[in-house]
């Protein structure tokens, strides 16, 4: 049995379906990152495991115990980070940690030892006495981090932590994940970039409130159906949109140049002519691995 | 017990560090008991009363000094055109004019009737009100200091009889009342927009998927706001003793338990507004709504409950703050024990419960 069983969810709105027919499955000790669109349902089904909204339909069950009956039981457990900075601003770092430790039950030297073990690696320590609205972004989502860590929580739910946190934040609150996975903490964690994807141990695509694949990172990508050549040109929209005019050829911007997909069977020299009238020489183009991000294009565009 | 200590230690630090909300908890007391004993003063002092003496009586002449040497009443300015006493109240020169006719020495040494005409600007009906019972009692005191003691003169009859609040001071009357509308103001406001301020930021929802009980969460929250509430409770009655000279009769302890009672009852409509809202603008605005206007109009705080069409008057038996009015006026201005407001008291401790029980349930549902 899984660590968390989520079995055909189905959660709607006054209009909107948000989840239908969602089941996930994860493993103890492993990092699952949920990835998808604005309003694909992520935070939907994050809120159901903390029991903030209800499901219409479906069970979940999370270290064996059943979220409607005994989330009591699971409280303890879990470990949330809200997608919106969700401390409180005129408390200080340290107020705030005391706060969440406190209503936890841990206090005294239970709360020293274990605030200093997170200061240690979000290096908040510094900053102890400034109030948390005056900290940088990246600074406040290592906070909430540290707050959802402060009951060493056996499963962490983190929902898009590191949406607009710069590059190196980004880096480093991974880094941190990683350091709990490998002290047996399980995680589920939302996000809309590729590279955190990559680096999460398995992860499933969700698109209207349906979840579309799911595998380890690599396997995801291998899904990709067709060629991929690499057009080191500068994407600029007309361009793609003059690429996108070729019948049986897709451009998409793709880093600082952009992807150009074609059928498997399809050859790249059956297009010469019409790439040349756009300036560009086949031979230019180098075939590419796909990548997740060329996937996850595939699956919202066709849907499978 | 631990947790709920968290909570309402947190709850403080906001208190301590938003200074609007101090604002709000402890100037805003002082400023309405000065704004409702100075600026809203019903009292009236120094009117100015022009006696036309027809009489010229020892008699007469004594009772002019009597209203004049009263503290409710001076002389007009322009005295000489006491001849026609209307153009007086017309020109506003004076507020009132008392007409002494000939014969009133007489009557008053024979104990017969007599009449004397007291004409009244009655434009302003507080003050009118207030000039009749005040010169009521100027002659009412002059006939008695002449009179050997047991004997009645007959002739005069005085129907107007003032009790427990024998000066008429409308700050004696407004302190209690101001008690009751500051705290239904910061229970229920302050409560009502410190939970609204979790939802809008998201930190309820840490606080639900945290081992904390829904009792421990509202519990934590509003122990600091009863603090607060009887902080500003006392603060009133202080200020209110020490600058208005206002007393306090009755039973401390008394008027303490019906106080709590009153407070939950206050939390209660607090906690129930911020189950229905999601930001603090409109808690603040329902909250104002709910609670200050009709804790104002309804309670009998200004307006008597008795002269209202029937409608808001059985509307008013759902407002807390009047059952509070009555018991907290019974008690510091006449000393009254629980016997006499045992009905004000039995409804106020039913709104408790009923408002109680609907804002858990309602916070309950709105949170779970």
């Amino acid at each position: 049995m899984s660590f968390l069983n989520a079995t055909n969810i189905y959660k709607s709105y006054d209009k909107i379906t948000a989840l239908r027919e969602f089941s996930l499955a994860v493993e103890e000790g492993e990092i699952f990152a949920l990835v998808g669109p604005d309003g694909a349902g992520k935070t939907t089904f994050i809120r159901i495991l903390c029991h903030l909204i209800r499901t219409d339909r479906g069970e979940v069950t999370i270290a064996g115990y059943d979220i409607k009956k005994d989330f009591e039981k699971i409280k303890p457990l879990l470990g949330y980070m809200p997608q919106i900075f969700s401390l409180y601003p005129d408390l200080s770092v340290e107020e705030n940690l005391k706060f969440y430790a406190g209503i936890y039950g841990f206090t005294g030297q239970a709360f020293e030892r274990k605030r200093d073990y997170l200061y240690s690696f979000s290096n908040l320590g510094p900053f102890a006495r400034r109030r948390a609205q005056a900290l940088s972004g990246g600074m406040k989502q290592k906070l909430a981090l540290s707050c959802a860590l402060m009951h060493d929580p056996e499963f962490l739910i983190l929902d898009e932590p590191t949406t607009g946190v710069d590059p190196l934040s980004r880096h480093q609150f991974w880094e941190i994940l990683l350091q709990l996975k490998s002290e047996g903490v399980t995680v589920l964690v939302s996000t809309p970039y590729m590279d955190e994807v990559a680096r999460a141990d398995r992860a499933a695509f969700v698109l209207d409130g349906r979840k579309l694949s799911e595998g380890k990172p690599d396997e995801l990508a291998a899904r990709f159906r067709g060629r991929i050549y690499f057009l080191n040109e500068e994407p600029n929209p007309t361009l793609v949109e003059n690429l996108n005019r070729i019948k049986g050829l897709k451009a998409q911007r793709f880093g600082a140049g952009m992807h150009l997909y074609l059928d498997e069977n399809d050859d790249i020299a059956r297009y010469a002519q019409a790439l040349a009238q756009l300036n560009i020489a086949v031979d230019k183009l180098a075939p590419a691995a796909p990548g997740l991000e060329d996937r996850f294009i595939q699956l919202t565009e066709t849907g499978s | 017990m631990n947790r709920l200590k968290f909570i309402a230690l947190k709850e403080l630090y906001h208190i301590l560090r938003d200074p609007r909300s101090l604002l709000i908890v402890f100037l805003m007391p002082v400023m309405m008991t000065f704004l409702y004993g100075y600026a809203i003063n019903l009292d009236v002092e120094d009117v100015v009363i022009a006696v036309v003496d027809q009489d010229r009586t020892d008699e007469s002449r004594e009772l002019v000094d009597r209203f004049y040497n009263s503290a409710y009443f001076s002389r007009p300015e322009n005295e000489t055109s006491l001849t026609d006493p209307e153009a007086l109240l017309r020109s506003t020169e004076a507020a009132a004019v008392l007409l002494i006719k000939p014969g009133f020495g007489r009557a008053v040494e024979r104990g017969d009737k007599f009449y004397l005409s007291l004409m009244v600007d009655g434009s302003d009906n507080a003050l009118s009100a207030a000039v009749q019972s005040y010169a009521n009692q100027v002659l009412l005191q002059f006939l008695k200091d002449r009179l050997p003691a047991g004997y009645i003169l007959p002739g005069i009859q005085l129907s107007l009889q003032v009790k427990y609040n024998p000066d008429l001071k409308s700050s004696h009357f407004f302190v209690p009342g101001l008690v009751a509308i500051i705290l239904i103001m910061i229970s229920a406001l302050l409560t009502s927009i410190t939970i609204a301020r979790e939802k809008e930021t998201g930190t309820m929802e840490q606080l639900l998927t945290a081992p904390v009980k829904t009792h421990d969460i509202l519990l934590g929250k509003l122990i600091p706001y009863i603090v607060i509430a009887f902080l500003d409770g006392t603060l009133i009655l202080v200020f209110a003793k020490l600058v208005f000279g206002v007393p306090f009769i009755g039973s401390h302890l008394l008027l303490l338990l019906f106080g709590f009672i009153y407070v939950t009852t206050s939390l209660s409509i607090g906690i129930l507004i911020s189950a229905a809202v999601n930001t603090q603008q409109l808690a603040m605005m329902f909250a104002l709504t709910l609670t200050m206007l009709p804790s104002v109009m309804l309670s009998g705080f200004i307006f008597p409950i008795k002269n209202m069409p029937f409608v808001l008057q059985a509307l008013s038996h759902i407002v807390p703050a009047r059952y509070f009015l009555t018991i907290i006026r019974g008690i510091m201005l006449k000393g009254a024990g629980l016997g006499v407001f045992i009905g004000q008291g039995a409804m106020l401790v039913l709104l408790m419960v009923i408002f109680l029980f609907i804002a858990v349930k309602s916070f309950n549902r709105g949170t779970a």
